[in-house]
């Protein structure tokens, strides 16, 4: 027979809980605290975003060589001449000359290779208005690399404007496709935040597609530019970026030089077939762009915006950028020094 | 033979109106079922053409409950005793069933005067058949079905199918069209090319009547592609509201939400009763004929309740932005699971969302969460009314009904053969009044035929040119009512204007898209629509709230602190199907740019050849030329700059 509970003298309907409940409602409210506290330490936070940059140095997406460059030359410029019958020669020729230069896409490119190729896809706007690379030079690239061995061309820009338009309107799209390229759109769900570290660039969404790659190819235009007077390599990795990139215009010579140290490409071929002279970066006037019939090629991206900022008349010493960069080590802007040979 | 005495289940004459309630009282339960001296006396008394069925509760005051002559069955007559009923025929024996049918049949036509079906013809019209004659052709009989167990005819069998595969097929097509409301470029466009849809999204929309209507009544005109909606009012005036039944997207919102949303309580015998008509059908013809008025005072207001509007605003506007929004932050959380195959997966999913279902970026939309509700309250309606939308409020529907009553295809009636087992009325749609005994509702009916195929006694045929003796065609309205609204809707125009946010204290943020017409032009068109919210590639147009007072609920609004204008596309125009844009507006821009551009180099880029001037130019020029003259009076050629092409062919160049 079961005991009675014992009974409170103050009131026949209150009765003490038995050991074993108790024991069973302190471990159930331990066990509670217990796992609140080993959550909150899994998922700790020490000290947010500053504190976690403040630690350490910049991240990097490196995509050099890493053996040192052979006798090519490290800045070649193609410039083409008008025949006798005022014909200029066809694109293709000139970014082949200017990579041969440098030592031919195969010395770049390995068999196999997942290769990026990075044009400026940033504005609504046609090939001739000069403020997207112009898709002849896109498609000429991707074929140098689909003939140097590569397994895939990706062709991916994160747009200013919206983005359908600015790939159907800038011809990139059917060029890219043509020479069997995978282009890819920018969306939403292709940005990852990083920890990129840098002075400016603290956390940002990366477009992903231009950095998950073996091989990258920048290949920017040559245009002037507002706020930074002239910009084509250095300032082509914005299309790396998500997210109000407005902003960083506050600042926009650090973030360039931030993105150049973030950003390291294989190789860097800028066009200047049509160079936008005014009005940058957007334009909008077919009047502001010029034939130039140039295209560079190099593998040091500050000297290639060095040497490319003479096209429409500035000087190295105007854009603060260069400094930034060549005093961090990224490149050279006194492309004299390098290895330079005109085709 | 059928047995003398009723068997509980079978027809009798019931109690529509006080004076055949005393016959019933007088004479007694069973004897009143083939007495026909007794439906003599009643058609005498209501010489009314439809007096032999009164169903309609409005009129004979009894709201909620359709009763007729010869319906209603009651099962515990006072003067039934146990002794006198004799076992119902076996349910199953054809021959018996199809006798007992024959006799009943005929005699009560005869009585009220309706001809014999044809598919009887072996019986002489108007005679009293012998018992036990010969059936024309047995019908097979299915075990499953009750009553009698005779089928549908096939062809109605078939025709359900049909109108299945229709209903799934035309909101499939409206699906696609509305995922295909937003620019997404392509790869086979060439650069030059100018940036187009490539399908008719807003098809839907110009086949609309109701829509096509209200802007004649606003604007004179009818607007382009609107011309389509007369097909769709020839298709009306051939089948009725089949468009209702068959074709109209939100329509089969609602017919599969009643049907999968059925309440506890909206089973059986409540089922039935909510699929009887009701008084609250008329409401739709009232809000119709107030919005044709106020469109006549000049606002195409009524587009708030275009069914067709609402399907493109609710789910472009509110479904598919949320659906995006969740499934893109589920399927980001999914990819950040470190295991490869699943973020392979997860990411394949969101680039294949973002290419066809919506676009690269989530869309936002001005206070869009008051449209998504009314959406989800009117889908939840369904659970009370069955149909609640198309039945009670939809002015597309009602304004089909008006011109249902020309439909050349329609039902007829057997009433003498119904034995009152209401499955017509289970699945019926449009609550129509299928069931015997009361007039058929051509105007409500959405011409699904549930009700024929559900029929086992064979009463219900639809067939073209039908008997009319057993359908009321036109709507059953009450005429100060109806005067009342369409009254209060061409005064409600004037009522809200002179609110002050028209003319005297203009909102700031009521900005319109471009290229949109005059305040006053524009309110004459916007159907409130969304189509051209929906294809903004920029996210800019949004549905106003009150902006722009209630009068502007939901007209497009630009708000460029969500996206901007793109000012070379012309995506919005291209869509709206009431032309509240002008189409001039690209042609413009493009000459303005081409003109400071006199000195362009020729120069081949892409195959695409520009030399010398631009060709557009020369059109503007041309087009302006054009517009002077007729200012002047010198032509009176309209549009015909409009209907020029873009890029004219070269030949056409200097």
């Amino acid at each position: 027979m079961e005991k009675a509970p014992e009974t409170n003298p103050v009131s026949p309907y209150f009765s003490r809980p038995t050991r074993r409940e108790a024991l069973v409602r302190l471990a159930g409210a331990g066990g509670v605290l217990l796992g609140a506290g080993a959550v909150s330490r899994a998922v700790w936070d020490r000290g947010g975003i500053g504190a976690a940059v403040s630690q350490h140095s910049g991240t990097t997406r490196d995509f050099r060589l890493k053996e040192g460059p052979a006798d090519f030359a490290e800045l070649a410029i193609a410039k083409g001449k008008a025949d006798e019958a005022g014909k200029f020669p066809v694109v293709e020729e000139l970014v082949r000359r200017a990579v041969d230069a440098v030592g031919g896409m195969k010395h770049f490119i390995s068999r196999g290779d997942i290769v990026v190729v990075k044009p400026n896809i940033g504005w609504d706007r046609t090939p001739l208005h000069a403020a997207n690379t112009n898709p002849e030079v896109v498609a000429a690239v991707v074929k140098l690399a689909y003939d140097a061995g590569a397994k895939l061309v990706r062709v991916a820009d994160g747009s200013c404007n919206e983005a359908n338009r600015c790939f159907q309107k800038s011809g990139i799209w059917t060029a890219a496709y043509d020479v069997g390229a995978e282009v890819i759109l920018p969306a939403e769900h292709r940005y990852r935040t990083t920890r990129m570290k840098q002075e400016v660039l603290d956390e940002w969404p990366i477009f992903t597609p231009l950095v998950d790659a073996d091989k990258v190819i920048n290949v920017p235009i040559a245009k002037h530019h507002n706020l930074a007077k002239y910009t084509a390599a250095m300032k082509n990795w914005y299309g790396v970026l998500g997210g109000r990139r407005n902003r960083l215009h506050q600042n926009i010579d650090t973030s360039i030089a931030d993105l150049a140290t973030f950003m390291r490409p294989t190789l860097t071929i800028v066009d200047a077939i049509r160079v936008l002279m005014r009005n940058g970066p957007q334009g909008g006037n077919y009047d502001d762009a010029r034939e130039m019939h140039t295209i560079i090629a190099s593998i040091d991206q500050v000297a290639a915006d060095a040497y490319g900022c003479t096209l429409i008349g500035q000087h190295r010493d105007n854009l603060p950028y260069l400094a930034m960069a060549h005093k961090r080590g990224i490149g050279t802007m006194y492309w004299e020094n390098l290895k330079v040979r005109e085709v | 033979m059928r047995p003398q005495v009723t068997p509980p289940s079978s027809l009798d004459l019931g109690r529509a109106s006080s004076s055949t309630k005393k016959a019933d009282s007088r004479h007694g339960h069973a004897s009143t079922l083939l007495d026909v001296a007794a439906i003599e006396a009643s058609a005498q008394e209501h010489r009314h053409s439809d007096a032999h069925a009164r169903p309609i509760p409005w009129v004979t005051g009894r709201v909620g409950a359709v009763e007729a002559l010869d319906v209603a069955t009651p099962t515990l007559a006072p003067t039934q005793t146990p002794a006198l009923v004799e076992p119902a025929p076996a349910r199953r024996d054809p021959a018996a069933m199809a006798l007992a049918e024959r006799a009943a049949t005929a005699s009560l036509n005869a009585a009220l005067g309706i001809d014999e079906h044809a598919d009887f013809a072996a019986v002489p019209a108007g005679s009293v058949p012998v018992a036990g004659a010969p059936k024309a052709k047995p019908k097979k009989i299915d075990p499953k079905r009750p009553g009698s167990g005779i089928p549908a005819r096939k062809s109605i069998q078939t025709l359900v199918w049909v109108r299945r595969f229709s209903q799934v097929f035309f909101f499939g097509l409206f699906m696609f069209f509305l995922l295909k409301t937003g620019f997404r470029g392509s790869f086979a466009a060439n650069q030059g090319e100018a940036i187009r849809l490539p399908y008719p999204v807003e098809a839907f929309l110009l086949a609309d009547p109701f829509v096509a209507t209200m802007t004649v009544f606003s604007t004179h005109t009818v607007y382009r592609g609107l011309l389509w909606s007369v097909g769709l009012l020839a298709l009306t005036l051939i089948f009725g509201r089949v468009f209702c039944g068959w074709i109209c997207p939100f329509g089969t919102m609602h017919h599969f939400f009643a049907w999968i949303w059925p309440s506890n309580y909206g089973r059986g015998g409540s089922r039935v009763e909510a699929n009887k008509t009701h008084g609250y059908q008329r409401v739709k013809y009232y809000l119709m004929y107030a919005f044709l008025l106020a469109s006549l005072a000049g606002s195409a207001i009524g587009g708030l309740f275009d069914p067709i509007c609402i399907a493109v605003r609710a789910i472009g506007l509110g479904v598919i932005p949320a659906l995006q929004y969740g499934l893109g932050r589920g399927l980001s959380e999914v990819a950040n699971v470190p295991v490869r195959p699943v973020q392979t997966v997860a990411d394949k999913s969101q680039d294949f969302l973002a290419t066809t279902v919506w676009q690269s970026h989530q869309f936002y939309f001005h206070q869009t969460w008051f449209i998504l509700f009314l959406l989800i309250a009117v889908l939840f309606m369904n659970r009370f009314i069955p149909r609640f939308w198309c039945r009670v409020l939809c002015p597309l529907g009602s304004f089909l009904g008006v011109f249902a009553r020309f439909a050349l295809f329609g039902m007829e009636k057997d009433h003498a053969k119904c034995t009152d087992c209401n499955l017509c009325l289970v699945n019926c749609q449009g609550a129509d009044s299928p069931q015997g005994g009361v007039k058929w509702r051509q105007d409500e009916c959405h011409m699904c035929l549930n009700c024929e195929t559900a029929c086992p006694e064979d009463v219900i045929k639809f067939r073209f040119l039908p008997n009319r003796k057993s359908s009321i065609q036109k709507p059953d309205l009450q005429r100060r009512t109806l005067l009342a609204t369409a009254a209060a809707g061409a005064a409600s125009i004037p009522a809200l204007r002179i609110a002050d946010s028209l003319d005297a204290n203009y909102h700031a943020k009521l900005v319109r898209p471009p290229g949109a017409v005059e305040e006053r032009g524009f309110l004459e068109r916007c159907i409130r629509c969304a189509e051209c919210m929906k294809v903004c590639p920029n996210n800019a147009l949004h549905p106003a709230f009150f902006e722009g007072g209630i009068e502007g609920l939901w007209t497009p609004i630009l708000i460029a602190r969500i996206g901007y204008c793109e000012h070379s596309c012309v995506l919005c125009g291209q869509v709206c199907p009431t032309g509240r844009f002008r189409k001039l507006r690209k042609i413009r821009s493009l000459a303005v740019e081409c003109r400071r551009s006199r000195s362009v180099p020729p120069s081949t880029i892409m195959g695409a050849v520009y030399r010398g001037r631009c060709r557009l130019r020369a059109l503007y020029a041309k087009s302006f030329a054009r517009r002077r003259r007729r200012r002047f009076g010198w032509k009176k050629s309209r549009r015909k700059s409009v209907k020029r092409p873009l890029v004219p062919p070269v030949k056409r160049r200097r």
